[in-house]
């Protein structure tokens, strides 16, 4: 109880500095109209969250989002998984991912607007690219990271070779599964905002463009504060589903 | 060792007895672990033959249980009773049995009442425990341990020696024990082998340990003189494997 209290008193320090230091900024040091105050922002959120914009955007972006991290990481796990397995798969596998890797989601923007238009197809792809590297990699590096002595204390205890990957291999990898995920979704976040920016017809980034177009300070704001925010939960939700539902594998304890 | 020439154990020739306590007892990299490690089946001999009652070996199996120097073979996703009834489940034993025999093992090793908890959550004397048990619940013929104890502090090891004398009588496994310490085997063994420092290394002799419980005391005379033995044939082996250290 003290320890939840203490955690909780942690975080609103945290962030109630954060935001006086904004506004302390924003009104005595720049005192700019380029740089709104808090107090300006959240009356601004306020507004276009009445009117549905705020919502009909950040729910778009977090879709795209949500999307392409979830088939990203479906197709990244077992390929991660065959490559950190076998030998073979990893020498076809491993030009694939050591190239595609060094070219940033980002600069495949262009690329994915012609080949799948400016809605939600672009956005999904690009997701899904910049997250299936991190998971494959991630998994990889787990199933080679596995303690011999574990494998063989299981093969002298009979398990087979398949029961050793299902009940060995893959519960000992499961930290850097979620590690691997955990990085995804945050330049998951960085990819989509890039993408919308560049060509979408709707989501937080189209926000901040549009706003742009009309010198809407206080509204490209918005758009930041709600991507911090978002982030900041995402990451948490996370955090907190890999406790609840896999503490034993937890790589954050 | 794969992709190199170097020689770990050469001319070894050995024949443990059912039921006895053997220990191996060598300097460090004499190639102890290399000998059990071909016994359980992780590496083949590159020339030579391993049996056991008769049948060679061809692989690891459940009828060896292998008992780690380091708590890294434990699945610490999975509960001590887990741990301990990872073998039988993998055998497709039915839960109820499993789980009967994972409890009956876990108490013969002093850790009744300590089933629920994880590996993480116990001290490294438990988590060898744990170790024992699960490769007791499997019911092997033999018993490999390759220094069990060595992590372990003064104390916790001498208790744990004299645990395993007691599960060693009561169970009647053949056990083959490996160990740097010669109190340690003279402690626990009913036989000793010394082994040659390494490289190309092979044994050196055997050493009958005739001695009752309570001679098995480091302050006894008999032991005093089993150790006399021990340490005057290992001693030219400690000074070798000194200088290719150096």
């Amino acid at each position: 109880m003290r320890g939840a209290f203490a955690k909780l008193s942690g975080y609103v320090l945290g962030f109630g500095s954060l935001f006086a230091l904004w506004h302390l900024a924003s009104v005595y040091l720049l005192n700019s109209i380029l740089f709104p105050p808090p107090l300006r922002v959240v009356a601004k959120a306020v507004e276009l969250g009445k009117d549905g914009t705020l919502w009909e955007n950040a729910s778009i972006s977090l879709q795209r989002i949500g999307l392409g991290f979830c088939f990203g990481s479906l197709i990244g796990i077992p390929l991660g998984l065959a490559i950190g397995s076998f030998g073979l798969v990893r020498r076809i596998l491993e030009p694939y991912t050591e190239f595609l890797r060094f070219i940033p989601a980002t600069a495949l923007i262009t690329v994915a607007v012609i080949w799948f238009g400016i809605g939600e197809g672009s956005k999904v792809f690009l997701i899904i690219y910049t997250t299936v590297f991190i998971v494959i990699i991630n998994t990889a590096a787990g199933v080679s990271a596995v303690a011999p002595n574990k494998i063989r204390a299981a093969r002298s205890l009979g398990a087979s070779r398949t029961q050793v990957f299902q009940y060995v291999a893959l519960p000992a990898t499961v930290p850097y599964i979620l590690t691997g995920m955990r990085l995804a979704m945050g330049n998951s976040f960085v990819t989509i905002i890039a993408a919308e920016l560049v060509a979408a017809n709707a989501g937080l980034g189209k926000m901040i463009w549009d706003a742009r177009l009309y010198m809407l300070v206080d509204q490209i704001f918005v758009a930041l504060l709600v991507l911090g925010l978002l982030g900041f939960t995402a990451d948490r939700l996370f955090r907190w589903g890999i406790y609840a539902f896999a503490g034993r594998f937890s790589p954050v304890t | 060792m794969q992709g190199s020439d170097y020689v770990a154990v050469r001319d070894f020739e050995l024949d443990i007895e059912a039921g006895e306590f053997f220990c191996l007892l060598g300097t460090s990299g004499c190639g102890k672990t290399t000998v059990l490690n071909m016994i359980a089946g992780f590496e083949p001999p590159t020339s030579g033959r391993i049996e056991i009652s008769g049948r060679a070996i061809e692989g690891p199996g459940a009828d060896r249980g292998v008992v780690f120097q380091g708590d890294d073979s434990l699945y610490p996703w999975l509960t001590a009773l887990g741990n301990v009834e990872f073998g039988l489940r993998m055998r497709g034993l039915p839960r109820r049995d499993r789980l009967e025999r994972a409890q009956h093992y876990l108490e013969l090793v002093g850790l009744e009442g300590q089933g629920h908890k994880h590996p993480p959550e116990l001290s490294g004397g438990m988590k060898q425990r744990i170790q024992i048990a699960r490769v007791l619940a499997n019911e092997p013929q033999m018993l490999l341990m390759d220094e069990p104890f060595a992590a372990l502090d003064a104390h916790t090891r001498a208790a744990m020696q004299r645990e395993l004398i007691k599960i060693w009588r009561a169970t009647g496994k053949t056990v083959l024990f490996i160990t740097h310490d010669i109190d340690e085997a003279i402690i626990l063994a009913t036989r000793i082998g010394v082994m040659h420092a390494g490289p190309a290394s092979r044994l050196k002799g055997i050493i009958d340990v005739a001695l009752s419980d309570a001679e098995r005391d480091r302050t006894d005379d008999s032991f005093v003189g089993v150790y006399r033995q021990v340490h005057a044939m290992i001693r030219d082996e400690v000074a070798k494997a000194m200088q290719r250290s150096q």
